[in-house]
């Protein structure tokens, strides 16, 4: 059995907007270097990802939905039925083969699941995938279909597994809460910058669950400015407490990587460190509860040069224990070929700068209530256990 | 918005002839505070709420007396009438301001001949100001203190416009001095900055989100 796979293609690149949009694929390609030139990734890891069919794709959406963003794709949808769909908005613009290019990363995804629940490999990672905004019959926040919903349901119907889905990117992990919201065989599990003013306003701690799936929605919305310690604190703390709770089969992470201070689309301030801590307690629990079952992929993250490539990497070194490659500087092959393409001077070392932002005056204040969202989140879970 | 689109309109309803158990049971069983009472034709007489059964029941210090009794006699007996109600037609609004005037919990919709069509609720009212608010759709939240003169909102929509971008919803309100207005809007974007530099550039304040603390072109 393998320990890990890393799903990667070149066409994962195809799902791309425009020029000038924030969500930008060439993370995947900077990742894949990254790890290459240290030689942390070798040619047998690697698993091109396959194609969804519409069949696996309408596991969670609307046939018409799926219809609507083939006739986009090859630009036969007219401007009032594709903003019907969420589609040709500033958010998610209409490019060509956006089917195509959409089907691919649920298809990686999908890739990554059978990896691990045929016993292939151990862990498996597509960090293309982790549109965790799309919604049943619509697009929205730079998603088009779900590819991590599509995969819970697949897990769900092809291996009858329980899963867990733990969410850390910075915006709430809106699109697969909702499609599960009334299940109790997945949990779902979003921490999260507070939605008062962040996209998608919501992942309210009160949001739970509904019918037989009250208690199986959890969230912790973390206040602006949140750094490493308040984060990782609050994610240790719920993960652990909620994978002794819900005991699931499968644990499924989605790795956005927008929650660090240079991130330019949200008010949080965690550094590297944070990006450390995520993947390790999830190796760790998943070793623990899931029989090592673990699949990862990636999610928002928009500096794509001084934050995401290592946010990312780091997430294929703990899964295949390597590490100890990390050594102080980056590989400076890799600085050479990407640092001119680069507006930003991407930072040489591994670690980030101390005092890479002014003190932050509210601390203890934002500190506490974190704490109190934390406790709020678990109240019921630590109420059963008594 | 009118009360026709916000009201229920399976109405659980009881005759005048119906026993308080009965009614204590329905209140129970759908878990609602109130019950129109009407005549066959559902014409509507009168209303029963759970306030007006707990007053009628015998205190838990009068343990002896025959307590149960009671609770075989009519709800005609205890319903009030005539009913405050509101018209399918009427504003959301205005209803809204009945129910918080009269400290009332609900409103039967009835039409000009007093037929029951449907009932509003303080539930059904708040789930309104979520609608109205844009807080269950996905969006961003921009709130904009302007100077309290006309053009003002426009202005804003404009540059919203400019960018292509949908408007979920827009409160105005007062600040606490008089020479402002907030404007809050909620937009469907996940990347307001643009949005954000232009609305300062034209010398708004945005209250908030801030601005990130830097940018690519630094």
């Amino acid at each position: 059995m393998n320990e890990a796979l890393f799903i990667y293609s070149e066409e994962q690149l195809t799902y791309k907007f425009n020029d000038d949009h924030p969500f930008n694929h060439v993370r995947l390609n900077l990742t894949h270097d990254l790890l290459r030139d240290m030689g942390a990734l070798k040619d047998n890891h690697i698993i091109p990802p396959r194609m969804a069919t519409d069949e696996e794709i309408a596991l969670i959406h609307d046939t018409s939905y799926i219809e609507a963003v083939k006739a986009a794709g090859e630009g036969k949808l007219s401007a009032g039925v594709a903003n019907n769909y969420g589609l040709g908005t500033e958010d998610t613009p209409i490019f060509p083969h956006m089917h195509e290019a959409s089907a691919l990363l649920v298809g990686g995804t999908l890739t990554a699941v059978d990896k691990v629940m045929t016993g292939e490999s151990q862990h498996a990672l597509n960090l293309g995938g982790g549109l965790h905004h799309g919604f049943r019959g619509k697009a929205s926040g730079f998603c088009i279909y779900n590819d991590s919903s599509i995969a819970i349901e697949y897990m769900r119907k092809k291996y009858g597994a329980r899963v867990l889905y733990v969410d850390t990117d910075a915006h709430h992990g809106d699109g697969v809460q909702w499609a599960f919201y009334e299940d109790h065989d997945v949990c779902t599990f979003s921490i999260h910058e507070t939605g008062r003013y962040l996209f998608p306003g919501t992942g309210a701690v009160s949001e739970k669950g509904a019918g037989q799936g009250f208690g199986y929605s959890i969230n912790i919305p973390l206040d602006a400015f949140t750094e490493d310690e308040s984060f990782i604190h609050c994610y240790e703390t719920a993960l652990r407490e909620l994978i002794e709770f819900f005991k699931p089969d499968v644990l499924f992470t989605q790795n956005g990587a927008d929650a660090h201070y240079h991130d330019p689309l949200t008010h949080l301030s965690t550094t590297i460190k944070t990006y450390h801590y995520i993947p390790k307690v999830a190796h760790e629990l998943a070793h623990e509860y899931c029989d090592g079952k673990w699949i990862a992929v990636g999610g928002g993250g928009y500096d794509i040069w001084r934050v995401v490539p290592r946010a990312w990497a780091i997430i294929w070194l703990e899964m295949t224990n390597q590490k100890d490659l990390i050594e102080e500087e980056l590989p400076e092959s890799w600085l050479k070929k990407w640092q001119p393409k680069s507006p930003v001077t991407i930072p040489p070392k591994w670690s980030d700068p101390e005092n890479m932002y002014p003190p932050i005056p509210r601390k203890q204040e934002i500190t506490e209530k974190n704490e109190k969202m934390l406790e709020k989140a678990l109240y019921h879970i630590r109420n059963e256990k008594k | 918005m009118l009360v026709e689109e916000a009201m229920k309109t399976d109405v659980i309803t009881v005759n005048k002839e119906t026993t308080i158990q009965e009614a204590i049971e329905l209140l129970e069983k759908h878990k609602i505070r109130h019950i129109p009472v009407v005549e066959q034709d559902h014409t509507l007489i009168g209303i029963v709420s759970d306030r007006d059964i707990r007053d009628a029941r015998p205190s838990i210090f009068h343990k002896h007396l025959d307590d149960d009794q009671f609770l075989q006699e009519p709800v005609s007996k205890i319903m009030k009438s005539p009913v405050h109600t509101a018209h399918p037609f009427d504003f959301i609004d205005e209803a809204a301001v009945i129910l918080y005037e009269k400290d009332i919990g609900s409103l039967p919709v009835v039409t000009d001949d007093d037929k029951l069509e449907g009932i509003l609720t303080e539930t059904d009212v708040l789930h309104t100001l979520i609608k109205l608010t844009g807080a269950h759709q996905p969006s961003s939240r921009i709130e904009v203190v302007v100077p309290n003169i006309s053009g003002q909102l426009a202005n804003i929509a404009n540059i919203l416009k400019e960018h292509d971008v949908n408007v979920t919803s827009v409160l105005v309100y007062p600040t606490k001095d008089t020479k402002n207005k907030t404007l809050t809007f909620r937009v469907q974007t996940m990347d307001p900055r643009q949005i954000i530099s232009e609305i300062k550039k034209k010398g708004y304040e945005v209250s908030w989100p801030a601005l990130p603390r830097w940018s690519y072109d630094e």
